[in-house]
């Protein structure tokens, strides 16, 4: 607990960006830290409030003695030379600008802090949700207040709005107390009639139920194309990229999720997509032939698919762990090989393939970010649908089986080969038409956008959403590629963040934030018919259709 | 599509002797261009050979902790290059501020052993931390769940030092002893490369007598052959876990010293490379088998150097260096998919079928 405060601390103070004009981010975030440790420590306790409270007092009383400890030791000898955040403005910001004279006030705060925390985790759910909501609100407001202002400056009503919310540097205290208001009372207002929501939307007849899902559908879709209309450029690119994650995450998905074979070298059909369409449309000497992008994109998701057929076929023998490794192994290869000088005549080495022309559709130009958005929004709608048609069908159920057990699948009467085999070819063929529309987004390919990395981030995201859940994969993908994006303070922790969430997930909620329901059917075996199966029921009837 | 079992069967055994084939093909035919061609003389050949066999035993180093934890867990400890990382990093530190006082210079050997020591303290305490919070509590999960946690944990410590040290390289302090080459047996070598191999194989030994010599050692052999009866014979199998990842962590540690000597510089994402490797020479040398950790790193330190000289070269290709790590990497998957048992290890072969 100390130690997480310790090493969240050191990078707090490069978070400068001010919330309220009274709080800062940097010191958001180490409220934050103290409320958990108060938490975390009352909630360990039991839920009696004297031991709860103590255990949260003393937690509260150590951190804060660490920190100070951490502060005496910062400001008296020069750390700098190993710690590059060590600076001066760290230390004013832990000490609350009083260097080693605040140390009781240090402590203090963290003791109160700390209790609070521990207040928070005896109170009856009832009082505990809406105050969670109205700090997460208030919390939300400020850390996108860039954002919305960006969003809030046209139009005649917005920019009121707009001034009674913010000012220039941020939310304004008045701002902060009515979003806080607003979400508490949303929060109690949803408490009392979301069940009676769910048990109508239960209780319809199987025809209205599916009308009413498709009712759902159809809004969700108008609205996801008026979209970039109203938010600009700069969040349209943002959802282009959470679209490409997702086509990637519903492509790595199929291997991972359905048939259980971990890859680590998924990027390369990224990269094998994106190249493909590269040399098929660019001006530059490179070019085979000059298609149009929308030939070509059929040509790279053909090319994708037997590159992950040949990828699968000499792996096939290989499970587990070590598949994991193989793949990475062949990734790597892939980018190294387009780096090397070895294919540089044919694939332009490090500087890769630029000038890559827009998409043009009946004299309509894809240009911008939201026009782009609109391809990326058609691909993923595709692919999820065909997604979710794979996974009812005969191949689908041959994959989970294969997930479950290969041996038994095989005695079964699967033909394990040609499931694996697909299913490396499928998720190629989705990494693929992702790969094309980044290249023709970038306007250029070259292989340092094809490094390791993106693979992590992918598997990052799928088992945030859920393994095996293509909703999920939305889900994951908002979570871990849209939110970095969108708070650029944080993106340069996003790998940090990743690591923490990855070990996180895998402890507190193996089966993601929006699981499939045979998974999280295995993961929680107790809990057997719940609403929330209900519910992922449900909702999985909508994946489907 | 092919319906029987033969049809299918020989259509993937065709393809994986067509891969064969070309490898070999490869090797040969380049192998023989680059020697008929007389570029490189033999000189030449006895430095490529001398740095693979630096790099080779400090491949081997690391790869014993890979190996010690896959015996003993059947996991692989994706985040062990980030422990590695971890302990060239504070030995820079440690070495940067002996340096500083010019205690280096007075007491090379002695200032080797501090930075040693304090290297491989912190790589223990990473690794022994990394158990604790990642892997302890999933020991009972799926497999794929502990790797994933294996790779946040890796991306984690890499982000951290990250955050902690800066993201640029830095440059590791000479030792003024250790510059320049010595002449050993008529061949000249580079006194770092000389080090390297020398600490590499004093470590291996201390450790490979560590654990065929010491009870906690033949505990943990015990574990790895099986868990649960060596628990009921009164091993205390979390205990065992516990040193064997300090033990591997450790061996890191000092692998990390000795990279940075040879290569004299550190960064926090200099862990992933050698990672991989390492972990291959313990697949190459059969997992779980640790004379043959040993044997596979100094075999891929070997390849790796000579290798796209000699194979590729004579091919005509330009640049071979380039792709040195494409040749470790194809090291990697041909033994996955030819031999995933190693070139000693038939021990765990029988035990997993």
């Amino acid at each position: 607990m100390v130690f997480l405060g310790l090493v969240g601390m050191v990078e707090v103070f490069a978070r400068k960006a001010i919330i309220v004009g009274v709080i800062s981010l940097g010191h958001t975030l180490l409220l934050l830290t103290g409320l958990a440790a108060g938490l975390q420590a009352a909630a360990r306790a039991g839920r009696r409030p004297i031991p709860a409270l103590g255990a949260a007092l003393l937690a509260g009383a150590m951190s804060g003695v660490v920190v100070c400890a951490f502060i005496v030791v910062g400001t008296s000898a020069n750390l700098r030379g190993m710690f590059v955040n060590a600076s001066p403005a760290l230390f004013g910001l832990l000490s609350f600008g009083r260097g080693t004279a605040g140390i009781p006030l240090v402590v203090l705060a963290w003791t109160v802090v700390s209790l609070l925390g521990g207040t928070f985790a005896i109170l009856p759910p009832a009082i505990r949700r809406p105050l969670s909501a109205g700090g997460a609100a208030v919390l939300l407001l400020g850390l996108f207040q860039e954002l919305l202002q960006l969003l809030l400056q046209e139009g005649t009503i917005r920019p009121l709005v707009r001034a009674f919310f913010f000012d220039n540097d941020g939310l304004v205290v008045r701002g902060a107390v009515t979003g806080l208001a607003a979400a508490v009372v949303w929060s109690a207002v949803r408490q009392r009639w979301r069940p009676s929501i769910r048990t109508r939307f239960l209780h319809m007849t199987p025809r209205n139920r599916r009308a009413s899902l498709y009712l759902v559908l159809l809004l969700t879709v108008v609205v996801l194309f008026y979209l970039p209309i109203f938010l600009g450029e700069f969040v349209s690119q943002v959802l282009v990229f959470v679209g490409l994650f997702t086509l990637m995450g519903l492509g790595l998905n199929l291997e991972v999720g359905f048939a259980g074979l971990l890859d680590l070298g998924f990027v390369a059909f990224f990269a094998i997509g994106a190249y493909t369409v590269a040399l098929l449309t660019t001006p530059e000497k490179y070019a085979l032939v000059h298609l149009p992008f929308w030939a070509a994109v059929p040509v790279a998701v053909l090319v994708s698919l037997i590159a992950g057929i040949f990828f699968g076929l000499p792996i096939l023998g290989i499970r587990g762990d070590y598949l994991a490794i193989a793949t990475l192994g062949f990734g790597e290869i892939i980018r190294l090989l387009v780096l090397s000088d070895f294919l540089k005549p044919w694939l332009g080495g490090a500087r890769g393939i630029v000038n890559l022309p827009k998409p043009v559709l009946f004299g309509f130009e894809f240009k911008q970010f939201g026009q782009l958005f609109w391809i990326t929004l058609a691909a993923s709608a595709l692919i999820a649908f065909v997604a979710a048609r794979l996974r009812d069908s005969r191949l689908g159920r041959s994959w989970m089986a294969i997930r479950e057990d290969e041996d038994v699948a095989e005695a079964v009467g699967i033909n394990t080969i040609n499931a694996k085999l697909l299913a490396y070819g499928l998720g190629g063929a989705f990494a693929g038409m992702g790969g094309a529309i980044f290249a023709v987004m970038i306007g250029s390919v070259f292989p340092q956008s094809f490094s390791l990395l993106v693979s992590i981030n992918t598997l990052a995201l799928i088992i945030v959403g859920g393994v095996g859940s293509l909703p999920g994969v939305i889900v994951g993908s908002l979570f871990l590629v849209g939110l970095p994006e969108l708070l650029r303070e944080f993106s340069e922790f996003r790998f940090l963040v990743y690591g923490a969430v990855l070990i996180l997930m895998m402890q507190v909620r193996p089966e993601g934030l929006w699981p499939a329901v045979s998974v999280a059917r295995e993961f929680r075996p107790d809990e057997g018919p719940s609403p929330a199966r209900e519910e992922a029921l449900a909702t999985g009837g909508e994946g489907g259709g | 599509m092919g319906r029987t079992f033969w049809q299918r069967f020989s259509l993937i055994s065709l393809f994986l002797w067509a891969f064969r084939i070309t490898v070999v093909l490869v090797v040969v035919v380049g192998t023989y261009g680059t020697l008929s061609s007389g570029k490189y003389g033999p000189a030449q050949w006895i430095d490529i050979v001398i740095f693979g066999l630096s790099q080779g035993s400090i491949y081997a180093l690391i790869a014993l902790g890979y190996t010690m934890v896959y015996g003993i867990l059947r996991m692989i400890n994706f985040a062990h290059g980030e422990v590695f990382m971890s302990g060239a990093y504070t030995a820079y530190f440690a070495a940067a501020a002996l340096n500083g006082f010019g205690f280096l210079a007075r007491h090379p050997f002695l200032g080797l052993l501090i930075v040693l020591v304090v290297a491989m303290a912190t790589a223990t305490g990473v690794g022994l931390l990394v158990e604790r919070i990642a892997y302890r509590p999933l020991r009972r999960a799926p497999r794929l769940v502990p790797l994933i946690a294996a790779i946040g944990a890796s991306f984690f410590l890499q982000y951290t030092f990250r955050g902690f040290f800066g993201a640029g390289f830095q440059a590791y302090p000479d030792w003024p002893l250790f510059k320049g080459q010595m002449v050993v047996a008529g061949i000249g070598i580079l006194r770092t490369q000389a080090v390297a191999i020398v600490g590499a194989v004093f470590l291996m030994v201390a450790l490979y007598l560590f654990v065929m010599r010491t009870k906690i050692g033949t505990a943990m052999r015990a574990v790895s052959e099986d868990m649960e009866v060596a628990a009921m014979m009164g091993i205390n199998v979390d205990r065992v876990i516990v040193v064997t990842f300090g033990v591997g962590a450790a061996a890191a540690g000092a692998a990390g010293v000795l990279y940075a000597l040879v290569f004299k510089q550190v960064w926090f994402f200099m862990g992933f490379v050698p990672g991989i490797k390492a972990f291959t020479s313990a697949v190459l040398g059969g997992i779980g088998n640790i004379p043959g950790a040993m044997v596979g790193g100094l075999f891929l330190g070997l390849i790796e150097s000579a290798g796209p000289i000699l194979f590729l070269d004579g091919l005509g290709i330009p640049a071979p260096n380039q792709l040195k790590d494409v040749f470790a990497f194809t090291m990697l998957v041909l033994v996955l998919i030819f031999r995933p048992t190693g070139i000693l290890g038939e021990r765990l072969a029988a035990k997993k079928a």
